[in-house]
């Protein structure tokens, strides 16, 4: 009998359990690279203080990873990339409106090591030092891109081989700039190379050195309302409020560069 | 006698599992439908993904081969580890009443119900360059993380227990009355292990053995983790088909093709010799 009466109360348990939620407020699903994580929290909180009849729901991963869950059909209203090409993808194969895209922060690259050095880093030009661990994104992850970018942009200052060098103390290609950080943080890497806004909250954590800016990149986030958005008229004020004043201000403290309002070229460069 | 009893046996179950199966065709076989083609339909859908021109053109790409053999020195390597390591501590299990055995029954389960991601962040809290016992060794020039040393033991911890446990079920079924005869006939207890109890319980060492191999082939959560992903070092096969899903899906349905014909080949094999009667 007690047995009963425990699995009585254990399936009406679950029962409330999964109809819990039941309210009709609207919810918008927002999947934003990874390297938003904090940034958008925040933007996130402020807009649904302003907006308290939407629900905000994130989904934060590598946005090479997030394109594919969006080619795949999972239930989106809002995409905010680290780089342009996976917008374009999402633009050429039709889960984006062409022109509606636009440009809402900059970022830019730095290299990081653990806060107590253990590799001794001193400046950029050791990262191609021998022996050193290094982690950085792997070649699909935007960031990883970008850190090939500006490693062959540091061979015309740094030496020829200087990338060559620097990949051959790779150790590990991470799937998101998020685990690129931790690793370093936990001291598990000597070095790792991220963006700006993962380390302005961080700086006790790790030690972070600048890229000179001739040889940095200049990461591009767009960010669109998709075409099967259920919910397209919260989605877009949340668009908006990205763009707007106050999202902009947000973003710059955590370490983005004003870009905003720029539209998207069609041309994929 | 064994042989008397044992055929009294064969005799007795015969009958009725006839009886069951009868009802079984007539009746019940309709509801094992949904779980079978719930298992079949994403295999098979899997497969009809690919056509033998791109297994073929992805076989090329260097990054499958890498994944292929790094999988397969890792898993293998893993395999040899618990046998050798595991095969003690199956053989305490087995001897029920001993102290502290619940405690270690439960600390050898533990691993096989931890989400894989925990066990990686563990191993990276005791054996990482900053973990409890990884600072001593990185202070010796040693370092694990980021190593094919690395896949072996996040493999080991995840799958080793299914071997033991299997390995202690069979052990624990060879009567205590056989062990003591063999004692009083002067046996060692190497003889009586080497034997009494191995010929026993072979097929339990065997069976336990590949599933231990089956679980590290596929372990994904504590290598990502623990050892990362770099190709022809840490880059298993799961993790292959796990960032190829992101950058090349056609990458990623060869080496879950390969994945699963590789496993349902080993298992069929297995089966064929340790359960020969399932073949008749």
């Amino acid at each position: 009998m007690k047995l009963k009466h425990w699995i009585i109360f254990l399936l009406g348990l679950s029962l409330a359990a999964c109809s819990a939620p039941a309210s009709n407020k609207p919810t918008i699903s927002i999947l934003a690279a990874a390297s938003l994580t904090e940034s958008f929290t925040q933007l996130g909180a402020v807009y649904q203080k302003q907006n308290p009849e939407v629900e905000l729901v994130f989904n934060f991963a590598g946005s090479q990873a997030l394109t594919n869950q969006i080619r795949q059909g999972a239930p989106a209203d809002i995409f905010a990339s680290a780089n342009l090409q996976y917008m374009f993808t999402l633009e050429n194969e039709g889960f984006v409106n062409p022109n509606t895209a636009k440009i809402f922060a900059g970022n830019q690259l730095v290299m990081i090591v653990p806060k107590n050095n253990p590799a001794k880093i001193q400046h950029i030009q050791d990262l191609a030092k021998p022996g050193i661990q290094l982690v950085i994104g792997a070649e699909a992850v935007p960031v990883g891109f970008y850190t090939r970018q500006f490693l062959d942009q540091a061979n015309s200052l740094l030496g020829e081989n200087f990338q060559q060098r620097v990949l051959s103390n790779v150790v590990s290609y991470e799937n998101n700039v998020k685990s690129v950080l931790t690793k370093v943080r936990l001291g598990e890497a000597d070095a790792g190379v991220v963006y700006r806004s993962d380390v302005i909250n961080a700086g006790d954590e790790v030690l972070v050195f600048d890229i000179p800016p001739e040889i940095n990149i200049v990461a591009e986030y767009p960010i669109a309302v998709l075409k099967d958005s259920k919910n397209s008229r919260a989605a877009q004020s949340f668009f908006d409020f990205v763009l707007s004043e106050e999202g902009q201000t947000i973003l710059m403290a955590y370490g983005f560069s004003p870009l905003s309002d720029r539209s998207l070229s069609t041309q994929q460069n | 006698m064994t042989s008397l009893t044992v055929e009294k046996k064969k005799i007795n179950t015969a009958l009725p599992s006839r009886e069951i199966s009868l009802k079984f065709n007539n009746f019940w076989w309709l509801a094992t439908f949904p779980m079978l083609l719930f298992i079949t339909f994403p295999i098979v859908a899997l497969f009809l993904q690919v056509t033998p021109t791109d297994l073929w053109v992805s076989l090329q790409d260097p990054v499958v081969g890498l994944a292929i053999s790094t999988s397969l020195r890792t898993s293998l390597t893993t395999t040899l580890l618990t046998f050798l390591f595991g095969l003690p501590v199956a053989l305490l299990l087995a001897q029920k009443n001993f102290r502290f055995s619940r405690l270690v029954d439960t600390l050898i389960d533990l691993p096989t119900v931890l989400p894989p991601a925990v066990a990686g962040i563990a191993l990276l809290m005791a054996f990482g360059r900053v973990g409890l016992l990884g600072s001593g060794l990185s202070d010796l020039g040693i370092s694990l993380p980021f190593t094919s040393v690395a896949v072996v033991m996040a493999q080991l911890f995840v799958a080793a227990p299914l071997f033991i446990k299997a390995a202690a079920i069979g052990f624990s079924s060879v009567t205590p009355e056989l062990k003591q005869a063999a004692a009083l006939d002067g046996a060692t207890r190497w003889q009586t292990f080497r034997f009494i109890i191995l010929p026993g319980t072979w097929t339990a060492l065997l069976s336990g053995l590949v599933m231990t191999w089956a679980r590290a082939l596929g372990e994904f959560g504590a290598t990502i983790i623990f050892a990362g992903n770099f190709a022809g070092r840490t880059q298993t096969m799961p993790l292959a088909i796990y960032l190829g899903f992101e950058i090349n899906l056609k990458l990623a349905l060869t080496l879950a093709v390969i994945l699963i014909s590789f496993s349902f080949l080993v298992l069929v094999l297995v089966k064929q010799v340790l359960y020969p009667r399932f073949t008749d």
